[in-house]
This record gives C-alpha cells, structure tokens and sequence, in this order.
C-alpha cells in the first residue's frame, strides 16, 4: 500500500488537495445560506454534491475566489448586455452575489435582475420579478448578453499567457541562430510536433503550410485552457474547454476551413459520389451528413472529455462531505491526485485529437484525386 | 450545465480566437517556422558539406595513394637506370682500361724491341770495336808470329759467338 510506505508525502498530498477544493466546498455553504434566507428554515441544509458540481462546470458573471464566514469572496467581471435601449454594462457585483431574482441593478431607467446566472430585463412600469410556474419570470425577457463571463475572463487570460509565450519565442530566435534555448528550446519541439506529426502526414507536403498558423492555434489554446481548467483555485478552475459551446465554435471554424478548403475532388465525393446514380438520394444526404458529422464529433469530444474529468475530480472531493467523515479524505485525496494526473494528460491528448481530427479533415478536403 | 449566455460565449470565442490567430500568425508563428525551417536547412546543408568533404578527404586520399606509389615507382626506376649506369659505365671503364692497358703493353713491348735492336746495334758496334781492339792486340803480340797470330785469331773467333 502507497500510504504505508510514504505517508507524510500522502499526508502533505491529501492537505494540498483539500485546501485546493475549499473554493468549490463553501460555494455550496453559501448557496445554502441563501436557500435558507428564503425558505426562513433554520434546518442544516443537506450538501448537495450535483448542485456543488453543476455550479462549478458551468459559466457565471462572477468569478468566485473563495467564501470568509460565509461570506462569499469573488471577482466581479463586467456585464454587457444588448438591451432595449441598446448597450448596458455595470459590473456583476451590483448583484451582490444575488442568483434569485431579488436584486434589481437600474441602469438609465432599465431594471435587469438575475435568476440562475440568466439575466432578465424587467418590462418597463415594474419595479420586481414575478415568477411564475417553474419558477419562469413571468414580467420580464432576457437581452442579448455579451458579458464577461468567468469563461470569458479564462479565455482572454489564456489567449495573453499564449501571445506571450510565443511571441516570446520568436523574439528568442532573432537573437539566438543556434539551437535554442531556454522557453524556445521547451516550445519548439511541440511546435515541430504539430508540424511533422499532424500536419504533414495529414495534408501532405504541399499545402501544409497554409494550415499550419490554425493547427497551431487551435492546438496551444486548447491545451493551454484545458491546462488552466485544472489549476484547482483562482484564476484557475473555470471549466472552458469542457463548455459545450466553446467546443462548438472552434469545430464550427474547423468545419468553415474544412469547407472552404475543399477542392473539386472533395466536391464532387460529395455531389457525385461513386456509385450508381439510382443511389444519389440516398448517397448524398449521407455524404452531407458526413459533412457535419466529422465537427460536431470534434466539438462533442473535447466538451465530453473536459467535463467528464472535471466531474469525476469534483465528485470525489464531494465523498468527503457526502459522507461527512475526515476519514475518507486521505482515500478521496490518493483518487483526486491521480485522477489530476490522469486529466494532466488528458489535457495534452484532447488538444492533439482536436488538432489531428481538424487536419485530418483538412487533408481530406485538399487531397487529389487517387483514381 | 449551466450555460449562462450561449451568445456571449460565442461571440468572444470568435473574436479572441480569430484575433489571437492572426496576432499569432504574424507575430508567432511565421518567425518561429521561419526561423525552425531555416535551422533545419543550414542543418541539412552542414550535414551534405561535411558528407562532401568527408567524400574529398577520400579522393585526396586516393590521390596521394597514387601519386606515393607513382613516385616509389619513379624512384625505383631511377635507382634502376643508375644502377644500370653504374654498371655500364663500369663496365666501359674496364674495356678503356683494357684497351689502355693493351696500348700500354703493346708500346713497352715496341719500345723493348725497339731498345733490343738498338742495344744488339749497339752490342755489334761493340763487338766490332772489342774485335778490332782484340785484334790490335793480337796483331800487336802475334805478329811476331805469324802462326801464332793466325792460332790467335782462330781462337779468339771461336770464343765470340754472335748472337
């Protein structure tokens, strides 16, 4: 057994990750301090691990930090919305950590209120929310909103660290001509990696460079953000690449090159595929359902992939308050460690699937004819 | 799953990535492929330069292999012809001394015969001057008596034997 071999380094394991998970843990203390306001019911609220997790995978207009007596610690990011009147921005926190509707922010005579981290509108002449069954605002509509969100902020922080990077990188080779060193020498070869190991085998030598500036991209900004969704605290810990509309966006790019890219061959597998003409009814709706097969399993991966690990690390953290013993904790700590190493890798695997996957598609849609 | 606003998301997803893409491509990307592609030439071609002169190193090799053996050969030549030189030159050298040698004897030879006859002129000139001292001296004792001068003279002509 690992723990009766090293245990101070298990001891010091089990401490790291659950300092780590404290964020997440009082969130749910907070929530349910507010539950209790509103019910007025001084019962100990039981912990509710699905609602700890769906909180934590999902976006929010504020970035929680932490909680401090219950009291809950977050940055707040702007809101921008598209309303009646045109564009409205103030910041999150005149909401006051407020997800029931309770709290009306007036901005030039606009009421706007938030339910469930859904922003609504209050129609004009109305000073409060009525809800209505299922808890549907029934006096109020949602404007287009365009704030910026947690995954938003971890976004804009990862596409910084990126730039910098390599931008970085560049500069280091108008000094150095020799081999390179330093963050060059660390970043080089997975540059060399996306080139030689997924472009030019799938594209192929002629039309692989055209390519390489996306693969590369979409390469680096999907690990890099995988990488921050596993840092487990601020200004880690957003769940962005496990979010199923960030997945859907860069695979809708992807489908876009993949389309426009596409040569006569690949236009003609489509529209006159080879087989006999009595088939086409059938061929080419499957063959144009193939077209959009191929992203939107790009886009279901990566989101499935990304969620799932960030699912399993918050569940068993939650064991411990589930079962609300501390005996459980070393236990839950040896599975979190090794579910985080595991994501670790995950993170690099799903950035290079993506990658592959997208030139794969590229490649098919460039290639000549082989008859 | 708690997706806020879907169309906030995709909207800075789309702008943030399409600009961190060209911001990339042209501040990034283009140097580090660039700068990659050129190392990995100039790699290649070190490589194929050093292959070459590895290649030449060899031909020179090859050469001076050649060219040694060639002038092994010259010079085992000339030690030949010198030899050769030797030899015939010693070989002259022993006929002239020969011939020289033969001169040589042949002129003693001549110039003893030569010293033979005029010593044999001589000796006659002195046997004929000794003859006519002898037979002055006969004459003077003998001519008292006339036999005894003709015995004399006899005698005296029996004792000297030309030679």
């Amino acid at each position: 057994m690992i723990s009766a071999t090293k245990p101070i380094k298990i001891l010091f394991f089990t401490i790291i990750t659950l300092f780590s998970f404290v964020p997440f843990t009082n969130a749910q203390d907070h929530n349910s301090e507010n539950n209790e306001d509103i019910q007025t019911n001084h019962e100990e609220k039981e912990f509710n691990a699905s609602e700890l997790i769906n909180e934590h995978i999902g976006d929010s207009h504020d970035f929680h930090i932490a909680d401090w007596n219950g009291h809950a610690i977050s940055m707040p990011l702007p809101v921008i919305l598209w309303s009646k009147n045109g564009i409205v921005t103030f910041m999150s926190s005149k909401f006051h950590h407020d997800n029931n509707g309770e709290v009306v922010v007036e901005n030039n005579g606009e009421k706007f209120v938030r339910i469930h981290e859904q922003i609504y509108q209050i129609n004009e002449g109305e000073n409060a929310l009525i809800l209505g069954d299922e808890l549907v605002p029934t006096n109020a509509s949602r404007p287009l909103d365009f704030s910026i969100t947690k995954n938003v902020f971890s976004m804009l922080m990862s596409a910084i660290i990126i730039f910098l990077l390599f931008s970085a990188v560049a500069r280091s080779y108008k000094k150095n001509k020799n081999a390179p060193k330093g963050i060059a020498g660390f970043l080089e070869p997975l540059v060399t990696f996306v080139r030689d190991d997924i472009a030019l085998p799938n594209i192929g030598e002629k039309k692989y460079e055209r390519y390489m500036p996306y693969l590369l991209t979409v390469f680096f900004f999907v690990w890099i953000n995988n990488l921050i969704g596993l840092v487990p605290f601020f200004p880690g810990s957003s769940n962005l690449t496990g979010n199923i509309v960030f997945t859907g966006v860069l695979a809708f790019i992807t489908f876009i090159i993949t389309t426009f890219s596409g040569n006569k061959n690949y236009w003609s597998h489509i529209l006159m595929p080879p087989v006999p003409k009595a088939l086409y009814p059938i061929m080419i709706p499957v063959e144009i359902i193939g077209m959009l097969t191929k992203p939107f399993a790009l886009m279901i991966r990566l989101f499935a992939n990304i969620t799932a690990g960030h699912i399993i690390i918050l569940s068993l953290v939650s064991l411990i308050f589930i079962f609300k013993t501390v005996a459980i904790a070393p236990v839950s700590a040896v599975f979190v460690l090794f579910m985080s190493v595991l994501e670790l890798l995950v993170a690099a695997l799903q950035a290079y699937i993506f990658t592959l996957l997208s030139a794969l598609f590229i490649g098919q849609a460039v290639a000549e004819d082989h008859h | 799953m708690n997706l806020v606003a879907p169309e906030s998301l995709v909207f800075w997803t789309t702008i943030i990535f399409v600009v961190l893409l060209f911001l990339l491509k042209k501040v990034a990307w283009k140097p580090i492929l660039g700068a990659v592609k050129e190392r990995e030439d100039s790699i290649n071609e070190a490589l194929k330069s050093a292959e070459n002169a590895r290649k030449e190193m060899q031909n020179l090799n090859a050469d001076n292999e050649r060219i040694l053996k060639e002038a092994r050969a010259q010079r085992d030549g000339l030690l030949k012809e010198a030899r050769e030189m030797k030899e015939t030159i010693i070989s002259e050298a022993k006929e002239e001394a020969q011939v020289q040698a033969n001169k040589v004897v042949e002129q003693a030879q001549a110039t003893i015969q030569s010293e033979k006859q005029a010593a044999i002129a001589d000796l006659k000139n002195q046997v004929a001057e000794l003859s006519i001292n002898i037979a002055e001296k006969v004459v003077k004792s003998e001519l008292s008596d006339i036999s005894k001068q003709t015995k004399l003279v006899e005698d005296l002509l029996k004792e000297v034997t030309i030679s």
